[in-house]
């Protein structure tokens, strides 16, 4: 849609588009991030989850040059950011947190100061303009001061402006966070096809489960550490067979028969079951043991199988994991 | 039953704009009802009528069983919440916040305002400042300071909003402890997964209440069935898989695509469709509806 | 009831104490005020510069240029040897005023005529001018009288000499007429507005930003509880800084107060009620401490114009005048200076005293009407 070319373009011929190596940074006495590599191809959403402090905002403000690496490096489509740092910077659209854009300030007028600060020529950015807010359904609101658009209006505009320069990289910290499920979805949406007409490599932390799924591959940072990685399915996988749901009368009673068990690494209520992650090879044993236990103590068990993991579980168990 | 809240027309006008549209319903004591909804639905100002915070333009509701305009001041001293940004002094330590919103309810006791410092593990750290807590400590505290008077009612105003997954399980763990106490709980929430947690679920959008059922009841009432779709490539295969008339709704899911549709004979014709597109359906598989299918398709 | 008033003061007061920046303008800022008040924006005009063209360079004319010098009003820096260059150091601000004495000066005044000085003035100063200008004339006028006694005494008549009218000058309550005298008091009331308006607004308002207002009215608190608890922090912060001001002005610039302490501390009680009302009225319009901040400034910053604080109110306009009515610091003003520079007690300042209690109930009525509880 908006390459000039029938092919999508590319970074391969200049290398991969998000190669990063060895990133470390501190901030005084804290680590916030240690030897952090990663590499996100064209086409490929990579998802970045963890705990709050893991590091997830530090690694992509390494990755977006606003930040400096203590050690290791950054390389955008082949350009090294420490040394070819504006080639490097031109190839990345970057949505922070807070995203920048101008409230008093119409969607037009954002978008023709983020052109021009990117030194873009007028014909170009123009037709670009048009574009993107064809694309994130803005092209109504052009007019409209940014500080009268909703949440969600805002935040794609945000996208638009990122997204101005035609970059092949897309850096985004925490999108959607305090933004409802509606809109969330739509953002998605918007993100996904993006990826599809430009063949964008997107790096995305997130502290949505459900987003991280939708990603290609998951990266998990705890402590500044990248500690996994791998596709969802290959995520769930690590805990496949470990999860128990139980359900029945009276609940309090499960819970607390579950966590008295040895093999119960976790027991987690879900609405009225509960979910229990057991340990490895235990399953089938634990199973029969907590059957006999709560019928003993008078209780009723309507259901005891084992579910698929979900992403969630992985989190948690990968957070709790210690060292 | 002994019922917690009712609600009958309850509804708000800022100006012109209709916040809340007629709301009639009832909430059975001990429940923990999700309220689910976009921003700007009147999820929160629903909750500010029910506290007595705002007036209704029409209507009435009685919360534990005192009329919230009228018996206002009855109702908060038996009710606790949690407003979105959770109410902290950032100056204050953490045992001075939770002292101080007792003091506001008459509780002088210094026991309980310690029991329940521990009891949500905030023991150990209550002489830090609020400014340093993170955004999971942060949660906690603002709850402690919710139910330091034992309320019989809890509303809770997106009380998950960014803190991670680990301290947003956590955090239902002390919820579903406060249910099994007997305190009936109002949460609203912008996580799909947190509304299966609950015994209820409402379904608010532009300020009407769409639903209002068990989480089962809903997920068997959605108009069409869920099927999984794994093909290759994904994404081109999402876009055609969208301009297919029919499809209420589709979605990419990591490795396959989420489709919900009416259609009778969805496998045949899908792999069809998309074979034609030159496209690699290797299954498609029927899949269980969630609380986030339920929340599009009611769109 | 009580307790819950004491929790909520003594939440208001640890606040206080650890916001030290806040804190530490709330009471370094009046006393640098004062400072500057009274050392900077002193009006008192002393030691002009002046250049002198002694065209004459008789013992007449020295005599004359002694009588300029010796009045410490005027400084001599230059003696020159021409107009134009009296005209480039009046243009560089080397000097603000210029003497010329014509050729023939002494000769003219032997001779028992009326000789011709030329005194030249730099204008653009309106108080500096109109000070040196009447010192000028006075000078002159002395040396007048002085050669006339001279001839006269020459011609035996000295018995002649008593002029008829002898205006013996006595300036009461502030005799050196001294600035800080006057400032000082009124800085008391600039002060007790400023700030008692300023803190009250914005830590009222920094509740609504922060969210935690919502949660102290779900508590059972009733709004004048939250009114009295949220104000009476700032009512012992505002009196602190005002007696800081007092003992600042006493200690340094040795301001008298001839007058009761006590009515003082009352009247700048009642004068309170009135700013801390207003603070609270700031909170119920504005939505950030910002706007909190600006409303205030917008509100108040007439008063130092309107008030007499700086400019005296007879000399204005009698429209201004009217509208002076309307601010109460304008009251508190006359209050504050009778008491600390006459030393007059209530029987001298009942009308004002009533003009700023029905203004305090005006104010405190609206404010806690508006401040309701809650979010509507």
């Amino acid at each position: 849609m908006f390459a000039s070319s029938s092919e999508p373009p590319t970074c391969a011929p200049t290398g991969q588009a998000i190669h990063l190596t060895g990133l470390s940074k501190k901030f005084g006495s804290v680590q916030a991030l240690e030897g952090v590599s990663l590499e996100v191809a064209d086409g490929e959403i990579y998802g970045l989850v963890g705990p709050d402090g893991a590091g997830k905002t530090t690694l992509i403000r390494l990755a977006c040059g606003v930040l400096k690496p203590d050690a290791g490096s950054v390389s955008l489509c082949g350009f090294l950011m420490a040394q070819d740092t504006e080639q490097a910077r031109a190839q990345v659209g970057y949505l922070a947190q807070r995203f920048a854009i101008y409230e008093d300030m119409t969607v037009m007028e954002n978008l023709r100061f983020f052109a021009e600060v990117r030194g873009l020529k007028a014909d170009y950015w123009k037709a670009r303009a048009r574009q993107l807010l064809d694309f994130v359904g803005l092209a109504e609101f052009t007019s409209r001061r940014a500080g009268q658009l909703s949440g969600g209006m805002k935040q794609k505009l945000g996208l638009a402006l990122a997204l101005i320069s035609q970059p092949r990289v897309l850096l985004l910290d925490e999108p959607t966070t305090g933004v409802d499920p509606a809109t969330r979805l739509d953002f998605w949406r918007v993100i996904i096809h993006l990826v599809n007409q430009e063949n964008l490599a997107v790096l995305v932390s997130t502290p949505y489960m459900d987003e991280a799924a939708r990603c290609t591959r998951i990266g998990f940072l705890r402590n500044g550490r990248l500690i996994r990685e791998g596709k969802p399915r290959e995520l769930r996988n690590l805990l496949s067979g470990k999860i128990l749901e139980l359900a029945g009368e009276p609940l309090p009673l499960l819970i607390q028969l579950s966590k008295a068990n040895q093999a119960v690494e976790n027991a987690q209520r879900f609405g009225n079951s509960v979910h229990l992650r057991v340990r490895e090879g235990k399953t089938e044993e634990t199973a029969q043991q907590l059957q006999e236990a709560i019928h003993h103590a008078g209780g009723t068990v309507t259901r005891l199988q084992t579910i698929e993991a979900q992403l969630e579980d992985v989190f948690i168990a990968l957070a709790e994991e210690m060292g | 039953m002994i019922t917690a809240i009712r609600a009958h027309n309850l509804t708000r006008y800022f100006a012109n704009f209709l916040a809340v549209d007629h709301l009639t319903f009832e909430v059975a004591a001990g429940q923990v009802l999700g309220y689910l909804g976009p921003n700007g639905s009147g999820k929160t100002t629903t909750i500010r009528m029910l506290l007595g915070l705002l007036h209704p333009s029409e209507g009435e509701a009685q919360v534990l069983g005192y009329d919230v305009v009228s018996q206002s001041e009855l109702v908060r001293s038996q009710t606790g919440y949690m407003s979105q940004k959770f109410a902290l002094y950032n100056e204050l330590t953490i045992w001075e916040n939770l002292a101080f919103y007792a003091g506001m309810y008459g509780v002088r006791d210094t026991r309980q305002i310690s029991a329940i410092l521990e009891s949500l593990g905030l023991g150990a750290i209550k002489m830090q400042k609020a400014q340093n807590l993170s955004a999971g400590w942060r949660q906690r505290l603002a709850l402690a300071t919710a139910i330091v008077h034992r309320p019989r009612l809890l509303f809770l105003d997106e009380p998950t909003s960014g803190v991670d997954p680990t301290a947003r399980r956590s955090f239902w763990d002390l919820i579903y402890e406060l249910s099994t106490q007997g305190i009936t709980i109002m949460v609203t929430t912008h996580y799909m997964d947190e509304a299966e947690y609950c015994s209820v679920i409402g379904i608010m959008r532009a300020g009407k209440l769409q639903a209002l059922d068990e989480p089962g009841h809903l997920k068997a009432s959605i108009p069409g069935q869920v099927w999984e779709i794994y093909v290759e490539p994904l994404l081109p295969a999402l876009e055609a898989v969208e301009g297919l008339p029919g499809i209420v709704h589709a979605t990419l899911a990591s490795d396959h695509l989420r489709v919900i549709t009416r259609l009778k004979s969805v496998p045949e014709r899908l792999s069809s469709e998309l074979s034609s597109k030159k496209m690699q359906v290797q299954k498609i598989l029927p899949g269980e509806a969630t609380i986030e299918d339920v929340f599009i398709a009611m769109q | 009831m009580i307790n819950r008033l004491v929790s909520l003061i003594r939440k208001e007061f640890i606040q206080i104490i650890r916001d030290p920046r806040t804190l530490g303008i709330t009471f370094i800022m009046p006393v640098a005020m004062l400072f500057l008040l009274g050392y900077a924006a002193t009006n008192d005009v002393r030691n002009i510069s002046m250049a002198v063209f002694d065209q004459d360079q008789t013992q007449a004319s020295r005599a004359l240029i002694t009588a300029y010098k010796v009045a410490d009003y005027f400084r001599l820096t230059y003696w020159v040897s021409s107009e134009e260059e009296i005209q480039t150091l009046m243009d560089n601000n080397s000097v603000r005023a210029g003497l010329i004495i014509p050729p023939g000066y002494g000769k003219t005044l032997h001779s028992g005529r009326s000789a011709q000085v030329a005194f030249v003035l730099d204008g653009s100063d309106p108080t500096v001018a109109s000070t040196a200008l009447a010192a000028a004339v006075l000078i002159g006028q002395a040396q007048s009288t002085h050669i006339i006694a001279e001839r006269l005494d020459r011609l035996g008549m000295s018995n002649a000499v008593q002029p008829p009218i002898d205006v013996r000058t006595q300036v009461w309550y502030n005799p050196g007429l001294v600035t800080a005298y006057y400032m000082i008091p009124a800085l008391i009331g600039q002060i007790l507005q400023f700030l008692a308006t300023l803190l009250t607004a914005t830590s009222i308002v920094r509740e609504r930003e922060r969210g935690t207002i919502e949660q102290l009215i779900v508590t059972p608190l009733r709004p004048w509880e939250l009114i009295v608890g949220k104000l009476t922090p700032y009512v012992l912060v505002s009196f602190l800084d005002m007696i800081e001001v007092l003992a600042a002005g006493v200690i340094f610039f040795k301001v008298p107060i001839n007058g009761s302490l006590l009515l003082l501390l009352l009247m700048a009680a009642l004068f309170l009620v009135t700013t801390l009302g207003i603070g609270l009225l700031i909170s119920t319009v504005a939505n950030t401490q910002q706007e909190a901040m600006l409303t205030t400034m917008f509100l108040l910053l007439p008063s130092i114009f309107l008030s007499g604080f700086f400019f005296p109110l007879a000399a204005m306009p009698a429209w201004l005048q009217a509208l002076s009515y309307a601010i109460p610091l304008r009251y508190f003003l006359i209050i504050s200076r009778g008491i600390i520079l006459k030393g007059v007690g209530i029987s001298a300042l009942w009308g004002e005293i009533a003009a700023l209690s029905i203004f305090a109930l005006v104010v405190m009525t609206a404010a806690t009407t508006r401040f309701r509880k809650s979010l509507d």
